[in-house]
């Protein structure tokens, strides 16, 4: 019984992990279109990045941490930030 | 089933290590096959320490004593609650129970980030693998919770029974899963600087990760106080032990690691500070399990210790140190910031300053802990480090931490100005200003603790500074969207979980802290040896010895007391404090003698706890002397009766020895209501401790907020992100 399950346990585990390469054998090299490339999802968090802070700056501004002024000149700062990134994801995603 | 848990072990070793090379090989080549199949290695490994965990759990909620870990920390008689955690008291079973976790968060993490980071998860995900190897390795090597022996004994020796507490079966798991989480940031920040994707990327997939460890392990720290303050008899719920420190290190670096990663996302900045410092946090974590399990440093919170382990630990953590280490000065040039500080008047400038404070505060508790293995190095004695030793340099940097806690949510990020200072600061400081007056006048002595005031006060602005943010955000969604307050300010924090978990956390940070000053400055406490009847008064309160109790049975002979504490004549509340002696299976100390002078003891402490101070006692009636000459003689006696009952036929001998039992029975019961019957004076510990029961709503409170921080963003919050991003496009294209 015990070595049953002992047996049991390491052909699941061959199982788990040579399943991707039956995979390739299967389907080719499907999984490599899975993924984007290192560059765009890099840009892509840059870019989350980036609207959180427009967001916090629009909830200081209206919370009353940051003045009119200010406001105005961290916005468009970060929004001209959040254009250059914009800007380099779609150069990266044309690619 | 100790066979499969064996095999189990040698497996998850045998797939850990092909998982290392397979997630090597496949980052050499390229081959995305070879990365899949070390992340499904990792799958595997969770899914056989998750067997050989239950096989392990299993055998105790059985009473197996055929498994030797089983037959050292549990019993037939112990509560099943405490057969299942009774596990991770055993070096053995902690270990395994590290692995475990360690493997189910490494699944998890690698699971979420199968299609993201692709040039830093090979790399991490071998680092993880190694992580496993190690630990696994321990099991099979040094501490196999499967070993067994081929004569069980009949009984168990028992769980310790300082451990028999309810946090018990929380605390561990959550100090582990803080530690084990936290060695997910590590492998994806030496991942990152291994390949040089050195963008916030890495943070952003592994923040959840740093947060949760961060959660578990500051619950762990709490529920560790809590269980110290409730069953040790000492009456504190922090003594600076190594234990303590241990795991309170890697949680003040990974605080300041959650806050600094903001910057890196949002500026581009401290770059290197940020990779170090969660390298440095996943060291600390290796280091906290290193003196938990080794033993190297006495604890009162170290159960087991094995000095075997020492070595492979000690070869872990250089291995640890000296690859971050080289890896951060290899990419200096790569980790560079993008930009600067626009003004020391900023969220940034004090986010800084907190780091800071947060790293010399670790630094000092890391001189300190580990200052009398450096003495005994240096001079061969090992001198011992106590609270004293820790307050002039903790509570100086816990007061600004507080002070700091208010003046980050109410400073913008990048600009400040001083109409806009003045208009953030001056309710807080108001608040402030107010309390110390208040304190000054109507707490008599307050004055003569400086640090105590100072913190009351300094707590008092962190807390109006943070209900002003809440205020005014709830005020500002109103006014968008005429929701009434409640929903306003649900709303408020459901869409800036992020924002208003952390100040959650710091409100709660500030309540915990009063509770701290105020039970550590204003503590009233003594010991007082009494008989029923007699009284003693302390902080005002008039305690009464009113009456003994005595409960013998097979499992505990436990000797109480009843107080009644009154003020000013009138009755405030009545305390049941008790020892508990377990007897010992040791036969030389005699057949009635093992059940009174066994060293297995439990101090259960009488509590009135309450918003403004906890009336706490412990009664120590460790010592038996007017019994000891009852002990001795019925030790001769059974001892002699024994020996004319092994004389006997085997036939009769059974039924003489279950008289001989019934009669040693009624003569312990006898014995134990002499302490009603004929009591003697015992001694207490009182103390009268102000706002205690504030560090526990304040732990509560930090909870609470970092699982808002913690909560998934909803879907409605990522529309907002197309949206913001279709705003951004549209800005650009007008532009």
């Amino acid at each position: 019984m015990e070595f049953l399950l002992v047996m049991v346990a390491a052909a699941a585990v061959i199982l788990i992990v040579s399943a991707p390469f039956r995979r390739v054998e299967a389907e080719g090299a499907e999984a490599e279109d899975v993924g984007k490339s290192s560059k765009v999802a890099e840009l892509e968090a840059a870019r989350e990045a980036k609207y959180r802070e427009i967001r916090d700056a629009e909830l200081d501004h209206r919370t009353g941490k940051l003045s009119d002024d200010d406001f105005s000149a961290v916005d468009r700062s970060l929004r001209a930030e959040a254009i250059s990134i914009l800007q380099a994801l779609d150069r990266a995603e044309k690619r | 089933m100790a066979t499969v848990g064996r095999a189990l072990l040698i497996l998850g070793l045998v797939v850990a290590v092909y998982g290392i090379f397979a997630a090597l090989y496949g980052a050499r080549t390229g081959q995305r096959a070879w990365i899949d199949s070390s992340r499904r290695a990792m799958y595997a490994i969770a899914g056989l320490m998750t067997f050989a965990f239950l096989i392990i759990e299993v055998a105790f909620l059985r009473s197996d004593f055929s498994y030797n870990i089983v037959a050292g920390a549990s019993s037939t008689t112990t509560p099943t609650f405490y057969k299942a955690a009774a596990v991770w008291s055993t070096q053995q079973g902690s270990l395994l129970l590290w692995v475990f976790l360690l493997s189910l968060w490494s699944s998890l993490a690698l699971f979420l980030t199968r299609r993201r980071v692709r040039e830093i998860v090979p790399y991490a995900t071998a680092i993880l693998l190694g992580f496993c190897s190690f630990f696994i390795g321990l099991t099979i090597l040094f501490a196999n919770p499967f070993s067994t022996s081929r004569n069980p004994p009949a009984e168990g020796a028992g769980l310790d029974p300082l451990l028999r507490h309810t946090t018990m079966m929380i605390h561990p798991p959550m100090v582990y899963t803080g530690y084990t989480m936290l060695t997910i940031p590590f492998a994806f920040a030496l991942g990152a600087l291994i390949t040089g994707r050195l963008s916030a990327e890495w943070i952003q997939v592994t923040r959840r990760f740093a947060l949760a460890a961060w959660l578990c392990l500051g619950i762990g720290v709490l529920l560790g106080a809590r269980w110290s303050y409730t069953e040790l008899g000492w009456g504190g719920y922090w003594a600076w032990d190594p234990v303590e420190n241990a795991a309170l290190m890697p949680w003040l670096l990974s605080t300041a690691f959650l806050h600094s990663i903001m910057i890196q996302e949002k500026r581009g900045m401290l770059k290197v500070w940020n990779v170090s410092l969660i390298l440095a946090t996943g060291t600390m974590a290796i280091i906290g399990t290193f003196l938990v399990r080794s033993g190297i440093l006495s604890s009162i919170h170290a159960f087991v210790s094995d000095p075997t382990l020492n070595i492979s630990f000690v070869v872990l953590i250089t291995l640890m140190v000296v690859s971050s280490v080289t890896m951060v000065i290899r990419r200096r040039a790569e980790l560079r910031s993008e930009s600067q500080l626009d003004s020391l008047f900023s969220r940034e400038a004090v986010f800084m300053l907190q780091n800071l404070v947060l790293v010399a505060l670790t630094a000092v508790i890391f001189w300190l802990t580990f200052f009398p293995l450096i003495s005994e190095a240096v001079t061969g004695t090992e001198q011992s480090i106590g609270p004293p030793t820790f307050r002039p340099f903790v509570v100086p940097l816990a007061l600004i931490l507080v002070l700091l806690s208010g003046v980050g949510p109410i400073i913008a990020w990048r600009r400040v100005t001083v109409a806009n200072l003045r208009r953030n600061f001056t309710f807080p400081v108001v608040v402030a200003l107010v309390t110390l007056v208040v304190l000054l006048v109507a707490a008599s002595g307050v004055e003569a603790h400086l640090f105590a005031l100072l913190m009351f006060c300094f707590a008092a602005f962190a807390l109006a500074a943070v209900a002003q943010e809440f205020w005014r955000g709830v005020r500002a969604r109103r006014a968008m969207t005429h929701e009434a307050a409640p929903m306003a300010l649900f709303s408020l924090v459901r869409r800036n979980r992020r924002r208003y978990g952390g100040y959650t956390v710091h409100a709660g940070l500030a309540v915990l802290l009063i509770g701290v000053a105020g039970s550590s400055s204003f503590q009233h406490q003594r010991y007082a040896t009494l008989k029923p009847g007699q009284s003693v008064r302390i902080d005002g309160y008039n305690i009464r010895y009113a009456k003994p109790t005595a409960t013998p049975s097979a499992q505990e002979i436990s000797f109480g007391a009843v107080l009644n504490v009154s003020k000013g004549g009138h009755h405030v509340t009545t305390l049941h404090t008790s020892y508990g002696i377990f007897p010992s299976q040791d036969p030389s100390l005699g057949v009635v003698g093992r059940f009174f002078n066994s060293g297995s003891v439990e101090s259960r402490i009488g509590l009135d706890a309450g918003a403004t101070h906890d009336i706490w006692t412990v009664v120590n009636a460790a010592n038996v002397p007017p019994l000891q000459g009852y002990i001795t003689k019925g030790d001769q006696k059974f001892a002699g009766l024994l020996a004319s009952i092994s004389k006997l036929p085997a036939a009769a001998q059974p039924r003489a020895l279950n008289t001989l039992f019934a009669l040693r029975d009624q003569f312990i019961t006898e014995l134990t209501h002499r302490f009603v019957t004929h009591p003697w004076p015992v001694q207490f510990l009182l103390i009268v401790s102000p706002l205690v029961s504030w560090l526990w709503f304040g732990g509560i409170i930090i909870a609470f907020g970092g699982l808002i921080a913690l909560w998934p963003i909803p879907v409605l919050a990522r529309r907002r992100v197309r949206s913001a991003a279709y705003a951004a496009r549209l800005a650009r294209e007008l532009a």
